[in-house]
């Protein structure tokens, strides 16, 4: 019975093309944005959380608060690795902003006056030449380790090492460059001259730090490090909130809580226009049913139980639903695919998904054709052979 | 000769608001296997309520309708459903052909609903349409054949179950009388292999095709009478009208 209904469920939808395929349209759409709304939702989530992971593990920020009179200055730094034992290094950042000159090309950046720790934490690796050492700091060296920004507008993509630039009218001499950083959130961390933090004071003109980077010793740790460091930097600035204290940890969950609310309310929008789809299957069923009341009354008198009646009417729409949720994967997975593509995020297609939205598209039809097929099969045959 | 179609006391009431109508108020007939009978009457005569009763598409209200022998009146609808699917053979006035199946797959519905194989089905409707002269036109859609062939193929729909009795509600109705009368015919060479076919009509001549003629009127049998043989018209006769 079943093979039956389902060949005359076939037969009608063909014999209605163009009704079957706008009817279908609202699952296609449906069923094509829930897919691409998650799967680029996902992707956008792995993408957020890689990038920020390739700042560097177990990173612990210390921004103080200036309106609270907080300032830090660079041997704060040390301080701070003395009195927090869950920290195994910290280095200062006095950041700045700088016009920088070679030759005849300009380049506006943000100088970053740090120590040799610096680049362990924040997880960076060198490129070309060396990066900063202790004594570079000790000698108020005028040296520079550049990012690839800075070096591609100055130097073309030559290899700068060795060379003298000038930043806000101070000679450095470039003697290490930075790999790219491989991540795009938030600033860009390869738009940056690193100089000495001594070396940094004389050319920002202020010896106040915008921030300590430190390095849990564990990421386990992290949390407890970030508490003892807030306990230290309130005790000691006799203030209830003296620094802001952010590990990478607290960012990440931050950033996938957003980025996964976000992907559920994408895809319960895209929900919605599933939903909406159904309904305008429920409408088309409900017109299919009326406009076949004879034929429903011709089927009874020859012999369809009810149950036939319903199961024609049932397969109908489901086919309806199955076959435009299988077109709206398949337009949402390469809808999904091509805008990842084009952002450069990986993940790509969540199958979970694809496999949820099928099997959700068929309960669309299945529902939603429910009420129409049951009104189908209650059809008293007399009063419907006698309409039309 | 058993009666395939035995009525007693048939009452059929309609209850339109607090207002009972009865259509059919105490029927008494029984058709034996092989008769072809026409069944007359002006509308409201109850006619239809009567051909609904006998096709199993509605229950009785009062008496018993016996059908081969066994009693319908209080069968369920999937039940009725059943006997309408193995005893009864529908023609309609409008065909009711199915637009988007071919001839040959409108005549297999019934035993679709039977449940028989696609082969079994397939051969029975062949053999269906060849006794209606249509064996050509199995893969026909119904709006490609005149309106005398899609009558018969509407007949092979309901020989194909093999039913015990057909049942025609003015199955020339529809039709110029060339094909009516082709149509007529075909039901004569039906009743002559010995079919039991009961025709419903306002049209005397269709009547008189039939050996026998019930008439109704205000839901009472008023006449049950053989067809006189003057009026009879056979096979061999050619029609007047």
């Amino acid at each position: 019975m079943l093979r039956e209904s389902l060949r005359m469920a076939w037969r009608s939808l063909v014999a209605g093309k163009l009704r079957a395929f706008l009817t279908m349209l609202g699952i296609i759409i449906g069923v094509g944005a829930v897919i691409a709304l998650i799967s680029i939702g996902q992707a956008a989530t792995s993408s957020v959380t890689s990038q920020v992971q390739a700042l560097g593990s177990n990173l612990i920020t210390v921004s103080p608060i200036r309106s609270a009179g907080v300032v830090l200055y660079p041997q704060d730094a040390q301080w701070l690795t003395q009195v927090v034992p869950q920290i195994s290094q910290d280095a200062p950042l006095l950041t700045g902003s700088v016009t920088a000159l070679y030759g005849s090309k300009t380049w506006s950046t943000t100088l970053m006056g740090t120590t040799p720790p610096s680049l362990g934490i924040q997880g960076r690796k060198l490129a070309e030449g060396r990066y900063l050492i202790p004594s570079d700091v000790t000698f108020r060296r005028q040296v520079a380790v550049l990012g690839q920004t800075v070096v591609q507008n100055l130097f073309g993509g030559q290899n700068p090492v060795g060379k003298t630039i000038e930043a806000n009218g101070t000679p450095l001499v470039v003697v290490g460059v930075l790999q790219p950083s491989g991540g795009s959130f938030g600033a860009n961390q390869d738009d940056v001259i690193l100089t000495p933090v001594t070396t940094a004071e004389e050319i920002a003109g202020t010896t106040q730090i915008s921030a300590i980077i430190a390095e849990a010793k564990s990421a386990a740790i992290a949390p407890l490090a970030v508490a003892q460091i807030e306990a230290v930097m309130n005790h000691r600035f006799d203030s209830q909130n003296a620094a802001n204290v952010t590990s990478q940890d607290q960012i990440l969950s931050t950033l996938s809580t957003i980025t996964g609310t976000l992907t559920m309310m994408l895809g319960g929008i895209a929900g919605i226009s599933l939903l909406v789809g159904g309904i305008g299957i429920m409408n088309i069923m409900l017109v299919t049913v009326t406009e076949r009341t004879r034929e429903i009354g011709l089927r009874k008198a020859i012999g369809a139980k009810r149950r036939a009646i319903l199961l024609q009417f049932l397969v109908e729409s489901s086919i309806l639903s199955l076959i435009g949720g299988a077109i709206g994967a398949l337009l949402g997975t390469a809808g999904a695919s091509v805008l990842a593509g084009a952002l450069g995020w990986h993940g790509g297609v969540n199958t979970g998904a694809v496999v949820l939205a099928l099997v959700f598209s068929l309960a669309v039809g299945m529902v939603f054709g429910i009420w129409p097929a049951m009104r189908a099969s209650r059809l008293d045959p007399i009063e419907a052979l006698r309409q039309g | 000769m058993p009666d395939v179609i035995r009525v007693e006391q048939l009452e059929r009431t309609y209850h339109l608001g607090s207002v009972d109508v009865p259509a059919l108020r105490g029927i008494d007939f029984a058709i034996p296997q092989g008769q072809m009978v026409a069944i007359m009457g002006p509308s409201g005569s109850g006619k239809s309520t009567l051909l609904n009763l006998l096709g199993c598409l509605d229950r009785p209200s009062g008496g018993r309708y016996l059908l081969a022998g066994e009693d319908v009146g209080r069968k369920s609808d999937d039940q009725l459903a059943e006997v309408r699917n193995a005893r009864i053979g529908f023609v309609f006035q409008n065909y009711n052909l199915l637009p988007q199946l071919t001839a040959l797959e409108n005549v297999e519905l019934p035993l679709v609903y039977r449940g028989l194989s696609a082969a079994a089905r397939r051969r029975r409707a062949e053999g269906a349409l060849e006794s209606v002269g249509l064996a050509d036109r199995g893969h026909h859609r119904p709006l490609e054949l005149s309106g005398g062939q899609q009558q018969r193929v509407g007949i092979a729909r309901a020989l194909a179950g093999q039913p015990d009795v057909i049942l025609a509600d003015e199955p020339t109705g529809n039709l110029d009388s060339a094909s009516g009368e082709e149509v007529l015919r075909l039901f004569l060479e039906l009743h002559r292999s010995g079919r039991t076919i009961v025709v419903v009509t306002h049209d005397d001549d269709v009547s008189h095709y039939t050996e026998r003629t019930i008439h109704l009127r205000d839901g009472v049998v008023v006449s049950d009478d053989p067809v006189p043989p003057e009026l009879r018209r056979g096979l061999d006769e050619r029609g007047a009208s």
